[in-house]
């Protein structure tokens, strides 16, 4: 195991979203989520970092290809949360509220079947510079 | 008497569109791309406010930059953090939501209430780590 090396691929995109859980009362979301839960949307600039971790491949010296991961980022989370409202344009969050937590989960299925099995993938998101979550957890 | 500028660090996170209602869905996608987006993107926006005095002799300082905090605070960032800067904000109304625009009407907000003995140098906005303007009021 001396040769596992992480990869790290940083990415970013920006987007509208709020939450909101319409199962519960406007004043219970009020509550919970306060000026996050504003009707007409607010955003962010969302930074992503993918993290790739296995055995260097000794014919590439590569545990991934960082322009083949980009490409894969780009082509399948970039293209389709850049510049959208995460609740209303992105098809994983008509039900499910798009907290950091749940957009790294929603990542990370997305891009998982995409990596050759020997490589473990972890996905940090940073909602702001302050606030930042990754998935699956260290 | 020398002079000497002070800048305060602000930030929000809002979500706009760039959209032209005097044009066609098609030409608003030629000239402002993916930012004409329907239903909005974000951003986390930083704010700088720089003012510009000579020091009071009696604190040393040109302004108590808490004081200066609290003012941008009231009569902008409360009105622009999470918020939908083309629908929710008074003094973006009926104006193209751009930063152009949005620094510009932060200017006139700011301008009543900068502190004696100060007065208003530049507001710098950025909207993304590539990507922000500078207003000097001329």
């Amino acid at each position: 195991m001396a040769n596992r090396v992480s990869v790290y691929r940083k990415e970013h995109f920006n987007a509208a979203h709020r939450l909101h859980n319409p199962a519960l009362p406007q004043d219970e979301n009020q509550r919970l989520f306060g000026k996050c839960n504003l009707p007409n949307y607010h955003g962010h600039n969302y930074e992503l970092i993918v993290k790739v971790t296995g055995e260097i491949d000794q014919r590439t010296g590569y545990v991934v290809d960082t322009k083949i991961l980009s490409d894969l980022v780009n082509e399948h989370v970039i293209s389709k949360f850049d510049h959208r409202n995460l609740n209303l344009d992105v098809a994983e969050f008509k039900t499910l509220n798009p907290t950091a937590e749940n957009i790294a989960i929603v990542i990370f299925n997305i891009l998982r079947p995409f990596l050759s099995e020997q490589l473990d993938l972890q996905i940090r998101l940073y909602e702001t510079p302050r606030n930042f979550v990754e998935y699956p957890t260290s | 008497m020398a002079i000497f500028y002070l800048t305060r660090k602000e930030h929000f996170n809002a979500a706009h569109k760039l959209y032209n209602p005097a044009w066609s869905r098609e030409k608003n996608e030629e000239v402002f791309g993916k930012c004409a987006n329907d239903n909005w993107h974000g951003h986390n926006f930083d704010l700088y406010v720089t003012v510009k005095g000579e020091p009071n002799p009696e604190t040393g300082f040109i302004v108590d930059a808490k004081l200066l905090s609290s003012i941008i605070k009231t009569y902008v960032v409360d009105v622009l953090d999470h918020r939908n800067l083309n629908l929710d904000v008074p003094f973006m109304k009926d104006k193209l939501c751009s930063i152009e625009n949005l620094v510009f009407g932060i200017w006139n907000e700011l301008m009543p209430h900068i502190p004696a003995g100060v007065s208003l140098h530049c507001i710098k906005l950025v909207e993304t780590p590539s990507i922000f303007i500078e207003y000097y009021g001329e």
